[in-house]
């Protein structure tokens, strides 16, 4: 601890906590890059930030709450079909839509939550993989309505607020996602820094403990996987809208575990680790399957070890040790 | 902390017995762990509760709080039942525990842990909406208690960090943050070397006199120095009870702890 945050009054230190770091600033300034940089791959960094809003929901209850998830790609299935749902039947006025689909989502993810809340560990595990698989088999047989296998299709978005068409290149698709991603994580950064969020870390660090103090950690628990029911269904929504077309695959067990391998990578429990574990599971395959196509998996599962052999708190938890270890010599 | 308001009937009760537990008994399969436990807890009392290892006094602990759920008998906090309360529920009114294994939240730092309790008993944790630095009332409590038990110093250390003996107070804090009228201390000085021990055991002594305490403890110095009444427990049972020097001059309480009396 570095004597002159030790110095603060007590308030003023937890308000330090909370405050933005030059970095935080210098990230989201970077994420307007790629219209400068790379023009012709708005389409794919629309697809990171979906991807990226996706890992925080996960974040927020397994990096946070440590509440393990298998199943998470249930919600951000609900919420890709309910949008695309939506505007099949005719609604295509995209921002509503989101609300709704991620509102789906949510009620769903609350009326689970009831389950969650009672167990931990290993039966979680397992609870939220046969969830998970519940929900890509439902998809999979209601056919008439999703289409199962082929796909839903059908799906026309009208322009965002009215103006913004959605173009080929993915300009106004990178904008809207990198726009819902930003406010979100307004809002999850905000929730991290109050009173609930220390609750869901309080849980993180000792269950035994939370109903010793008068915590009502179930309650907790309910609360946290709604929210992150509901920010999953907005994900899925945000690439229904901006793909005009939902597969099996967005529900599928392979989503779910992608995202949680994205999570780890990076660094769970961190705001930033979904984010920066999205971006790079997202791009390495493009980059690897350039060296050796036939073979990026082996490339993935490489890099996958190795980070979670050196650095167990992945990525940025890597970083942040190591930036720490820096400033006290 | 608010004074016990109860209803006009039982006030009388309720105002002289904090905690009071009535043919309380509970078994573990074919091991009776308690039998048949009557305690009287008096409001501001200093009671310990002593017998040799696997007498049950963590079982009775457990019992108190709703850790664990009787097979009978009741638990009466404030002169109100509270045996088919849970856990959360009990602290909520008012009876709070230490852990005689530090069961903390490892990867906060003390005034986190501390503030987290306080905002749980002010109904704010459930808030997601508003910055934990804007509770400014909050956060100060926790940072009084933190001061009180001598933590405030090492309040932004990170708890896994904390020497052993800190652990030890910051479990005591935990409890306290809960605002308690009875605190039941499991061992509060447990792994602590012996000359450090009775800094635990001040710390302990200095609390509110309006709290009423219960508190298990191996070390007979300790025990006759700052209980004013005793309790001893053998195989699940209280053997005996009475004030230090009644203790001391057991003849039987020697035997138990000699050994040489078969029990449980």
């Amino acid at each position: 601890m570095p004597p002159a945050v030790a110095a603060l009054a007590p308030q003023a230190y937890l308000q330090a906590q909370s405050r933005w770091h030059p970095l935080e600033i210098a990230f989201w300034l970077s994420t307007l890059l790629p219209f400068f940089l790379f023009p012709n791959y708005l389409s794919l960094t629309s697809q990171i930030a979906i991807t990226a809003l996706f890992a925080l929901s996960l974040d927020l209850i397994l990096g946070y709450a440590g509440i393990v998830s298998l199943g998470h790609a249930a919600f951000f299935g609900i919420g890709a079909y309910s949008a695309g749902l939506i505007s099949k039947f005719g609604w295509g006025e995209p921002l509503t839509g989101l609300v709704l689909a991620s509102a789906a989502a949510g009620l769903v993810g609350f009326a689970v939550s009831f389950v969650i809340s009672r167990f931990r560990h290993f039966t979680l595990i397992m609870i939220t993989l046969g969830l998970g698989l519940l929900a890509f088999e439902a998809a999979n047989r209601a056919h008439w309505l999703t289409g199962g296998s082929d796909g839903l299709q059908g799906i026309s978005m009208r322009p965002v607020l009215g103006l913004f068409k959605f173009d080929l290149y993915g300009y106004v698709a990178y904008i809207y996602s990198l726009a819902a991603l930003f406010v979100i994580f307004l809002g999850v950064r905000r929730l991290i820094n109050s009173p609930f969020g220390l609750a869901l870390r309080g849980i993180r660090e000792n269950w035994i403990r939370m109903p010793a103090i008068g915590a009502d950690s179930r309650a907790h628990i309910r609360k946290a996987y709604t929210i992150a029911a509901t920010i999953a269904g907005l994900a899925g929504a945000l690439l229904a809208q901006t793909t005009e077309n939902v597969s099996l695959e967005s529900i599928s067990f392979q989503r779910s575990a992608d995202v949680l391998v994205m999570l780890v990578l990076g660094g769970a429990g961190r705001l930033y680790g979904g984010l920066v574990g999205a971006t790079i599971i997202m791009i390495a395959p493009d980059q690897f399957s350039g060296i050796a196509p036939q073979y990026w998996y082996f490339w993935m599962g490489m890099l996958l070890v190795t980070v979670v052999m050196v650095l167990p708190n992945g990525i940025l938890g890597g970083l942040s040790e190591f930036y720490a270890r820096w400033r006290r010599k | 902390m608010s004074t016990p308001t109860p209803p006009a009937e039982n006030a009388i009760a309720s105002r002289t017995i904090a905690l009071a537990t009535r043919g309380l008994s509970k078994a573990f399969g074919s091991l009776p762990v308690a039998r048949n436990i009557e305690i009287n807890l008096p409001v501001g009392a200093r009671y310990a509760l002593i017998g040799p290892n696997g007498a049950g006094k963590t079982t009775l602990i457990n019992l108190m709080t709703g850790m664990l759920a009787p097979n009978a008998g009741q638990i009466m906090l404030g002169g109100k039942d509270i045996t088919e309360l849970g856990p959360q529920e009990r602290v909520r009114r008012g009876l709070a525990r230490t852990f005689q294994i530090n069961t903390l939240f490892a990867g906060l730092n003390a005034l986190e842990a501390v503030t987290l309790a306080v905002a749980e008993r002010r109904g704010l944790a459930g808030q997601f909406w508003r910055g934990l630095g804007s509770h400014g009332e909050a956060i100060d409590e926790a940072y009084e208690i933190l001061r009180k038990l001598r933590l405030g110093e090492s309040c932004y250390q990170v708890t896994r960090e904390l020497p052993y003996g800190r652990q030890r107070l910051l479990e005591i804090a935990l409890a306290l943050a809960t605002g308690p009228k009875v605190l039941l201390l499991d061992e509060p000085a447990a792994g602590v070397p012996q000359e450090e021990s009775g800094e635990v055991f001040e710390a302990v002594a200095s609390l509110s006199d309006d709290l009423t305490l219960l508190f298990i403890e191996h070390d007979m110095h300790v025990v006759f120095r700052f209980a004013s009444h005793i309790i001893v427990l053998v195989g699940g049972a209280i053997f005996t009870q009475g004030s230090p020097a009644e203790i001391a001059a057991d003849p039987g309480v020697r035997e138990v702890y000699l050994g040489k009396r078969k029990h449980g």
